[in-house]
C-alpha cells in the first residue's frame, strides 16, 4: 500500500518533553566518536562557555527519532516500517543544546512523494524549550518501498 | 555559538582539509549506537532480519556514520559551532561478524562565506573506495 498523499501537513506532539541528561550526551558522545571534553567534563563544558555538557552535532535525532515514532506507527499515513530505508537528514542548531534542556517537539509532515515503487515523506522536527524558544530543526527523509 | 572554541574564520582556503580520521564500524559499534540514539531497528544487529529485507547483512545505522562525521567536522570547528549539518544516504555499509567495516572520513572547506563569518565544510566519507554518503554539508560559525 503506498503512503498516503493526504499524510502531508499532518503534525503531531509536542507529547512528553525531553530532558537532556548530562549521562546521554556522554554516551552519545561515545557511541559516535565524539572526542571532545565539553561532551564529558561540565568544567571543560564551562571553559568553552556552555552552561552545561553541550550535546554532540546530530545528538537531536535522538530527541526527533523519538517523535518520527508517532509518523511511522499512524495507521493513515501508511508507512511499512519493514520496507524503509533513510534518504536524507538535515539538522539545523537555533542554539547548542546542554544537558539540563527541557525540549518540546512538534513534528510536521511536509511531503509525501510517491514515484513508481517508491515513496518518500519527509518530517521536520521543531525542538524548542520550556519558553518556546526554537533550539534545532530537523529534516528527515524516508523512502518506502512499495514492492510485493 | 560559544566563542571561546570557535575556529578563526580568517586564513581558511576553500579546498583545504581540516580534519581525516579512519574509523572501523564493529557489530559492537553499532549496539552501542543503537543504545546511545534508541534506534533498535533489527536490521541494525540481526542478520535473519536484514537478509530477510534484502540488505546484504547488518549494516551500520546511517546515522551513525552521519554522526561520526559530524565528530570529525566539530574535532576542528568545537563541539557547539556546527549550525546545520546534512546529507544524503547513498550506500550502506554492511558490517561483518566478526570483523570491521573501515570508513575513511575527510573533512575540507568547500566554501568561505566572508559576510557571516562561516565556512562550509564537506565530508568525503568512504567505504571501500566508494563515497556512502552524499552532499555531507556542515555550516561552522567562526570566530
Amino acid at each position: 500500500m503506498p503512503v498516503n498523499p493526504e499524510a502531508q501537513g499532518r503534525s503531531y506532539g509536542p507529547h512528553e518533553p525531553y530532558e537532556v541528561s548530562r549521562a546521554k550526551i556522554r554516551e552519545f558522545a561515545d557511541a559516535v566518536d565524539a572526542r571532545s571534553f565539553a561532551h564529558r567534563d561540565v568544567a571543560a563544558a564551562r571553559a568553552e562557555g556552555y552552561d552545561d555538557l553541550v550535546a554532540p552535532t546530530t545528538f537531536a535525532v535522538v530527541i526527533a527519532q523519538r517523535e518520527e515514532f508517532h509518523v511511522v506507527q499512524d495507521p493513515e499515513v501508511g508507512v511499512d516500517f519493514s520496507k524503509v530505508v533513510h534518504a536524507d537528514e538535515r539538522f539545523t542548531h537555533h542554539r547548542p543544546i546542554v544537558a539540563g534542556d527541557v525540549i518540546a517537539t512538534t513534528i510536521h509532515i511536509d511531503k509525501v512523494v510517491s514515484r513508481g515503487s517508491v515513496s518518500t515523506v519527509t518530517t521536520r522536527a521543531e525542538l524548542a524549550d520550556t519558553d518556546g524558544a526554537p533550539v534545532a530543526t530537523v529534516l528527515s527523509t524516508l523512502a518506502v518501498r512499495e514492492d510485493a | 555559538m560559544s566563542e571561546q572554541d570557535a575556529p578563526s574564520f580568517d586564513g581558511l582556503e576553500k579546498g583545504q582539509v581540516v580534519a581525516t580520521r579512519e574509523v572501523s564500524f564493529t557489530r559492537d559499534t553499532l549496539v552501542r549506537y543503537a543504545g546511545a540514539s534508541g534506534d533498535f531497528n533489527p536490521i541494525h544487529y540481526n542478520d535473519v532480519v536484514a537478509t530477510s529485507v534484502g540488505l546484504p547483512g547488518v549494516i551500520a545505522h546511517g546515522m551513525l556514520t552521519m554522526g561520526t562525521a559530524a565528530s570529525v567536522v566539530e574535532e576542528w570547528a568545537g563541539p557547539g559551532n556546527v549550525v546545520d549539518f546534512q546529507c544524503r544516504f547513498a550506500r550502506p555499509i554492511p558490517v561483518p561478524n566478526p570483523g570491521e567495516a573501515v570508513v575513511a572520513l575527510t573533512a575540507a572547506v568547500g566554501l568561505l562565506d566572508e559576510e557571516t563569518r562561516t565556512a562550509r565544510i564537506d565530508v568525503t566519507v568512504e567505504f571501500e573506495g566508494q563515497k556512502v554518503l552524499a552532499k555531507a554539508q556542515a555550516l561552522v560559525s567562526c570566530a
